[in-house]
């Protein structure tokens, strides 16, 4: 076993990119995830019982299967029924989004149950409608106690993404295949690339414990 | 009691560890010869060389056929592992695997990697674009052109020296036929007999070979640098079966012609 350094200072550029491309698509599709979370997470938690069954489809199926399989899905079958040829990164933002949408739901339904019911009572009595209570007394709340699990689907969805590499899609994981493939070192290079990720979800939690403390303080008034 | 608590915690992963010592050393060496096992890596989404047959769910091809009469002729168990293309090299380095069949070319820069057995199949590169596709009609055409290609193989090498070609690389071969029937690309660059027999089996309709085959290339048997012994058997036979006539038979089932000579 001869280990080449050499390797990995040549390759660390091009991986570094790849890194940049894994960000991207975690940060975009986490961002999108939060917006359908956050309505799905309300649906789920309504008194109209198709709004409410539908969002309970949809995340049980997101749930239910793999992202492997939702990323070929929409990528290698959508197309044949809209007779569309979809972008690898439009098909990777859209996979990832909506895997994250359903995981962001239940994160969100969780923490608005955990408001205290006596919340919304006081919000309605003060003549507030229902969905302004929500907007203003209890997401706010809700949000604040979310953080922590949201920062943990960011975490996730950033190891996840290394799954787009299937349908050629050059982000961290998939440089590191390309290179392996052309120089055969794949110690070296699944170590360094090992590294990097482990170098983000870090960093990501670390600034995650920070948001939860700054939140935190503002609690002692 | 929390003291009590890390005493028996230690204690606990102490058994435990000594549990799995133990376990390392009880594995005795089995007592009557069992047929030695030949561990082959194969990318078994290759057809014809490789692939799942349908009903009976065994891998099947050319590829699988040669290396079972190896077996055969060595009095080896021979054991198939499927796996991407580009993780059989280094499979073989880590010692995951024996062998590798798997339509491999013969590389200068792969035999550095590993060793390589006589050639056992005669091949070349050639390209596929869509069926309705008339401006394509060779390589030099497809400068500037976007190709797909399979991950770690020479049609990967070849396109990337096409001046200004947009490359995509997928995991597998069927992957990159994929792409091209859903117009994400404008043409495949892959091995010769595997172009003939997708435009054979599926994609008649979609898609055709155009142009000459771009190079000249030798499939072989791989092993693991660390030892010649295992390429020295392969070789003797390989020459066995070229000798006896089963070679042309497996040849002729799969490609419906002789060998070249």
């Amino acid at each position: 076993m001869n280990f080449d350094f050499d390797l990995i200072i040549r390759s660390f550029p091009l991986l570094l990119m790849g890194a940049g491309v894994t960000v991207q698509i975690s940060a975009l599709s986490v961002g999108f995830g939060l917006l359908i979370g956050m309505f799905v997470g309300m649906a789920r938690l309504s008194t109209l019982w198709p709004v409410k069954t539908l969002a309970a489809l949809y995340v049980d199926f997101i749930r239910g299967t793999p992202l492997l399989v939702q990323i070929f899905l929409i990528y290698f079958a959508l197309p044949l029924v809209v007779g569309q040829r979809i972008d690898p990164f439009i098909a990777a933002i859209t996979a990832c989004s909506v895997n994250s949408g359903a995981y962001v739901a239940e994160i969100f339904r969780a923490g608005i149950q955990s408001i205290d019911k006596g919340q919304m009572e006081a919000g309605r009595s003060l003549g507030m409608t229902w969905a302004q209570t929500m907007r203003y007394i209890i997401l706010p709340q809700a949000f604040k106690r979310i953080i922590p699990p949201l920062g943990n689907e960011f975490i996730a969805m950033l190891k996840d993404s290394s799954l787009v590499s299937v349908i050629g899609f050059e982000e961290l994981t998939r440089r590191g295949q390309l290179i392996i493939a052309r120089t055969y070192g794949s110690f070296e290079i699944w170590l360094t690339v090992a590294f990097i990720y482990l170098v983000m979800t870090f960093t990501i939690s670390r600034l995650v414990d920070y948001l939860e403390r700054r939140y935190k303080t503002d609690d002692k008034h | 009691m929390s003291k009590k608590l890390i005493a028996l915690s230690v204690l606990v992963i102490f058994v435990m560890a000594l549990g799995l010592a133990g376990c390392g050393q009880s594995s005795k060496p089995a007592e009557q010869p069992k047929a030695a096992v030949l561990k082959v890596g194969s990318d078994t989404a290759f057809a014809p060389f490789e692939f799942q047959d349908e009903k009976s769910k065994e891998y099947v091809g050319f590829d699988m056929d040669l290396i079972k009469a190896i077996g055969k002729q060595l009095g080896m168990e021979v054991q198939v592992q499927s796996m991407n293309f580009d993780g059989l090299i280094p499979a073989l380095e880590a010692g995951n695997i024996d062998a590798t069949i798997s339509a491999m070319t013969i590389t200068e820069e792969r035999a550095k990697k590993v060793n390589f057995t006589k050639p056992y199949y005669k091949s070349g590169l050639s390209m596929v674009v869509k069926a309705d596709n008339n401006t394509l009609q060779s390589f030099k055409d497809l400068e500037g052109k976007s190709i797909a290609v399979q991950i770690g193989t020479t049609g990967s090498e070849e396109a990337k020296k096409i001046k200004d070609a947009k490359i995509r690389e997928f995991n597998t071969a069927p992957e990159a036929f994929m792409e091209l029937k859903a117009g994400g690309v404008d043409a495949v660059v892959n091995d010769l007999p595997v172009n003939e027999y997708y435009i054979a089996q599926a994609g008649g309709k979609d898609a055709k070979i155009v142009g000459e085959p771009l190079t000249s290339e030798d499939y072989g048997i791989a092993t693991s640098k660390k030892s010649t012994e295992l390429v020295d058997k392969l070789n003797t036979a390989l020459d066995e079966l070229k000798k006896n006539g089963e070679y042309e038979k497996i040849y002729v089932k799969w490609f419906g012609k002789k060998p070249p000579q």
